[in-house]
C-alpha cells in the first residue's frame, strides 16, 4: 500500500494546533465533523445505510441467506462482517485481495455487532441441525477522508435496523418481497480515540491517520456506556489514564453518533 | 399473453428515470453517479498517475485501466462475492474497449489514468451505466478525450423491440427476451459497445439501432449538463 508521505514540519503543526484544544481544520479535539445517517438506500439489499462524516462515505448493505447450521450450534444462525476499502475510495487503497486495514475493520466491526449481542442468533434458526438465516453484512468505502471505522460501524448498525426478511416459499427464498423486519436487540457503535503526542482526539481525518500514534476504538452499546468491544491500534502504548480518559469520552461521543442514526432518514423500500 | 405493453408503463423507446452528477467522490481526480431506474453506478478516475510495477510502463503513451465491480449488496438474490469474477473481467474489457479509441493519453508517457466502476444497486443495464459514468468521471477529471460514451440497453421481449430492458423484463418468462447493450459516441453515432444475448433477427437488430438514437441524445444532453453544473457552481 502506498502511504501518504509522513511530513516532519506537519506532524509538529498538528502537535502545536492540539495544544490549543484545536485540530489543523479548527474543530475541537472531541469534535466530530457533521454526520449523515440514510437508510434504505439500496432496493437490492436486505437493509443499507450510508454514512456521510465530512467528506468519509461509507455504504452497508445486508444480504440474507439460508444456510445449514454450524455442527456445534444446531440452532442458531449467524452473521458474517466484510469490509471493502475500494480503490475508488482514496489513492492509498489499492486493487487486490482484503488488505490487513480492511480485515481489522471488518472484525473490529464483527466483533462489535456479535458481542455486542445486536443479533439473538437463535433467532435466525429456521429448522434444527437444517437451516438457519446467516446475515451477510458488507461494509465499503466510497470516499476515505478518514475515520472509516466509526463511519463503519455505525453504517453496519444501520443497515441492520434496515433490514427485512425476504419471503420463503418452498423453502425457496423469494427476494423480489420482504416481509418482517430483522429483530435488532442493541445497537453497537464504535467510538475511536487517537493519540498524537498527549493529545487525544476523536473523528481522525485522512491527512491526520499517519501521524496517529495510538489508537482505541470502543464499541459501545447504549447510553449508559457498557462496552462490547475494544481494539487498540497503533505502536504506542497507553497510560491507565488516558484508557480511563478515553473511555469517558467515547461514551460521551457515541450519544451524539446514536442521536445521528435515530435521526437517520428512510429512503425507498 | 404477447408482451405489447411495458410492465411500468414505459413506451417502448422509453428509458428508466435518469440521473447524472459529478464530483461525488472527492478523493478522485474526476467522479461521477449516473442512476437509471434502480441501477447506479458511481465512477472514480485517478490519474495520469505513476503506474506501477514498472515494467507496464508505457512509454509512448499513458496506459488506461478500467475496473467494472458489483458491490456484494447490489444484486437481486444471493450475495455477490467480492473480487474479480469471470463476468466482472468481462466487462472490465468491454469497458476498456470503450474508452480507449477516445482518450488520448499521448501527453502523458508512462503513467496510467484508472477507471474503477462501482455498482451500489443493480436492475439490469448495470455495464451500460457503469460506462455513462465513467464517461462523466473521465470528462470530469480532465483527461483529453474526442467525446462522451453514452450507453443503454436495447432488445426486445416476444415481438417488442424496446429500450433500456429492467430486470423484470430481462427475467420475462413468457416470451424470449434478449438484450443488446450499446454504447456510442454521441457525436459521431458510432458504436464502441456491442453485445447481445438472446435471440434476434437482423431486422431486431436494426430496428434496436434505430429506436436507441434518441435514448442516447437524451442521456448525452444529461451526461453534458452534469459536467456542466459542476463547473458553475452546480457541484454538491
Amino acid at each position: 500500500m502506498t502511504r501518504t508521505n509522513v511530513n516532519k514540519s506537519f506532524r509538529a503543526h498538528l502537535l502545536n494546533k492540539l495544544q490549543t484544544d484545536y485540530r489543523f481544520d479548527n474543530r475541537k479535539k472531541e469534535e466530530y465533523r457533521d454526520i449523515k445517517v440514510e437508510l434504505g438506500v439500496i432496493s437490492k439489499a436486505e437493509g443499507s445505510c450510508r454514512v456521510t462524516l465530512g467528506d468519509t462515505i461509507v455504504l452497508a448493505g445486508t444480504k440474507l441467506g439460508i444456510e445449514r447450521p454450524y455442527p456445534d450450534r444446531p440452532d442458531t444462525g449467524s452473521i458474517t462482517v466484510n469490509a471493502e476499502l475500494l480503490p475508488m475510495s482514496s489513492p492509498d487503497f489499492e486493487s487486490g485481495p482484503p488488505g490487513i486495514q480492511s480485515i481489522e475493520l471488518a472484525r473490529v466491526v464483527d466483533r462489535s455487532i456479535r458481542e455486542g449481542g445486536a443479533i439473538d442468533f437463535k433467532k435466525l434458526s429456521i429448522e434444527h441441525g437444517e437451516k438457519a438465516w446467516f446475515v451477510f453484512i458488507d461494509i465499503v468505502s466510497m470516499n476515505n477522508d478518514g475515520n472509516l471505522m466509526d463511519a463503519a460501524c455505525l453504517a453496519a448498525t444501520g443497515a441492520l435496523l434496515n433490514t427485512k426478511y425476504p419471503n420463503v416459499k418452498d423453502g425457496i427464498i423469494d427476494y423480489k418481497n420482504h416481509g418482517k423486519d430483522l429483530e435488532i436487540e442493541a445497537q453497537p457503535l464504535l467510538v475511536t480515540v487517537n493519540k498524537i503526542g498527549d493529545s487525544l482526539f476523536v473523528d481522525a481525518l485522512r491527512a491526520e491517520e499517519p501521524y496517529i500514534e495510538a489508537r482505541l476504538s470502543i464499541g459501545i452499546l447504549d447510553d449508559k456506556g457498557t462496552i462490547c468491544a475494544l481494539q487498540k491500534g497503533g505502536t504506542t502504548p497507553f497510560t491507565e489514564e488516558e484508557i480511563a480518559k478515553a473511555l469517558d469520552l467515547a461514551i460521551l461521543k457515541s450519544k451524539e453518533l446514536r442521536k445521528a442514526l435515530k435521526g437517520g432518514k428512510t429512503g425507498k423500500k | 399473453m404477447a408482451y405489447t405493453k411495458r410492465h411500468d408503463g414505459r413506451k417502448m423507446d422509453e428509458t428508466r428515470p435518469v440521473e447524472a452528477e459529478v464530483g461525488v467522490i472527492k478523493n478522485a481526480d474526476g467522479s461521477a453517479r449516473f442512476k437509471i431506474g434502480d441501477t447506479e453506478a458511481y465512477a472514480a478516475v485517478y490519474g495520469p498517475r505513476e503506474l506501477y510495477p514498472s515494467f507496464l510502463k508505457n512509454p509512448s503513451q499513458g496506459t488506461l485501466r478500467c475496473y467494472y465491480n458489483m458491490l456484494p449488496f447490489s444484486g437481486m438474490g444471493n450475495r455477490v462475492r467480492p473480487g474479480p469474477s469471470r463476468r466482472s473481467k468481462e466487462i472490465s474489457l468491454v469497458t476498456h474497449n470503450c474508452f480507449q479509441p477516445i482518450v488520448d493519453l499521448r501527453a502523458f508517457p508512462n503513467t496510467v489514468v484508472d477507471v474503477y466502476i462501482e455498482l451500489t444497486d443493480t436492475d439490469a443495464g448495470s455495464r451500460c451505466a457503469g460506462i455513462c459514468a465513467a464517461s462523466m468521471a473521465l470528462a470530469h477529471a480532465g483527461v483529453p478525450m474526442k467525446d462522451l460514451v453514452s450507453a443503454v440497453s436495447g432488445g426486445k421481449v416476444g415481438k417488442s423491440v424496446l429500450v433500456d430492458l429492467d430486470y423484470k423484463e430481462e427475467a420475462y418468462e413468457n416470451e424470449e427476451v434478449s438484450d443488446m447493450p450499446v454504447a456510442v459516441l454521441p457525436r459521431t453515432g458510432e458504436i464502441v459497445l456491442l453485445q447481445m444475448d438472446g435471440k434476434i433477427s437482423v431486422d431486431e437488430i436494426k430496428k434496436a439501432l434505430k429506436i436507441l438514437k434518441k435514448p442516447i441524445e437524451k442521456i448525452y444532453e444529461l451526461q453534458k449538463t452534469a459536467l456542466k453544473n459542476s463547473f458553475t457552481g452546480g457541484e454538491k
